[in-house]
């Protein structure tokens, strides 16, 4: 995107989600902002995920149902006095059930810049296929 | 009406009790507006980003979410009390071929100011960005530090 037809940002506030299992630990979880395409090889996501570590992220797949966890460090600077705070660090949950069939084994994840980049490519049959129109 | 009210206080650093007040009736006002309906009336300036504030003896701290965001793309400048904080968060294109099902994710531009409760060394403020988190400190100056005053016997 070009600076110049750039547009202003808007402030978005984070959604809170309930976790679906009870929570020993307390805090609470948002939703993180995702875009989800494809092309006929793979599905790409990508999930704004900010102050989440690689290690502390965790992407399960099971039954086409696809879990992203995120958790965060504990906030630092715990001797700091709060000013005024605009938003809520929590840990991030979200799931997506999946139609396509995903080939497990080439899954490949990358965090950067608290971005999540998590490419699913489709296994072989599930990759569309032109149909001929026979004409009779 | 907050914001008048904690930084119409000259020295307002010293009057603690009023500030956990301030803090106090902010939560209450949250609350009263969750129940209500009217979630989005909170403290927040409305402008992009969002920021935490924060204060020890030494410094201001100063976060904000901004994932995806390379440090080069983000311009910070300090006067004497406050500090503008300015960029672009670009989306990159996925090629032509691409279908989407979910797009949330907004690039754009954004410029803000954040006025600091208390006089700043300009020369020292240290920024990083590490896993998308935007953290700032800067230094008080020498006269909006707390003073430790001995009583003598």
């Amino acid at each position: 995107m070009a600076a110049t037809d750039s547009k202003e940002l808007k402030v978005r506030e984070k959604q809170e989600v309930a976790h679906p299992a009870e929570q020993t630990r307390p805090g609470v979880y948002f939703t993180p902002t995702v875009d989800i395409f494809e092309t006929d090889k793979e599905m790409t996501l990508l999930a704004d995920m900010p102050g989440v570590k690689p290690e502390n992220l965790s992407i399960d797949l099971r039954d086409n149902t696809l879990t992203l966890e995120g958790d965060i460090a504990p906030k630092d600077g715990q001797k700091e006095e709060t000013i005024y705070e605009e938003y809520t660090s929590g840990r991030f949950y979200r799931q997506f059930s999946l139609s396509e069939v995903i080939d497990q084994a080439k899954i490949d994840a990358q965090l950067q810049d608290g971005v999540l980049r998590l490419t699913l490519p489709k296994v072989e049959k599930a990759t569309p296929r032109k149909i001929a129109v026979r004409t009779s | 009406m907050i914001y008048r009210s904690m930084y119409g206080l000259p020295a307002w650093s010293v009057y603690r009790p009023h500030r956990d007040l301030d803090r106090m009736r902010r939560e209450m006002d949250r609350l009263f507006d969750a129940f209500s309906g009217q979630g989005e009336n909170r403290v927040s300036a409305g402008v992009y980003p969002l920021v935490n504030l924060t204060e020890d003896q030494e410094n201001f701290y100063l976060r904000a979410e901004l994932p995806g965001m390379k440090a080069e793309d983000l311009d910070i400048q300090v006067t004497a009390n406050s500090l503008s904080l300015s960029g672009e968060r670009k989306i990159a294109q996925e090629g032509n071929g691409v279908k989407y099902h979910r797009r949330e994710r907004e690039g754009g531009r954004f410029s803000r100011v954040v006025t600091l409760p208390g006089d700043i060394n300009a020369e020292k403020v240290d920024a990083g960005l590490v896993n998308g988190v935007l953290t700032v400190k800067i230094a008080k100056a020498e006269a909006a530090k707390p003073k430790q005053i001995t009583v003598r016997h």
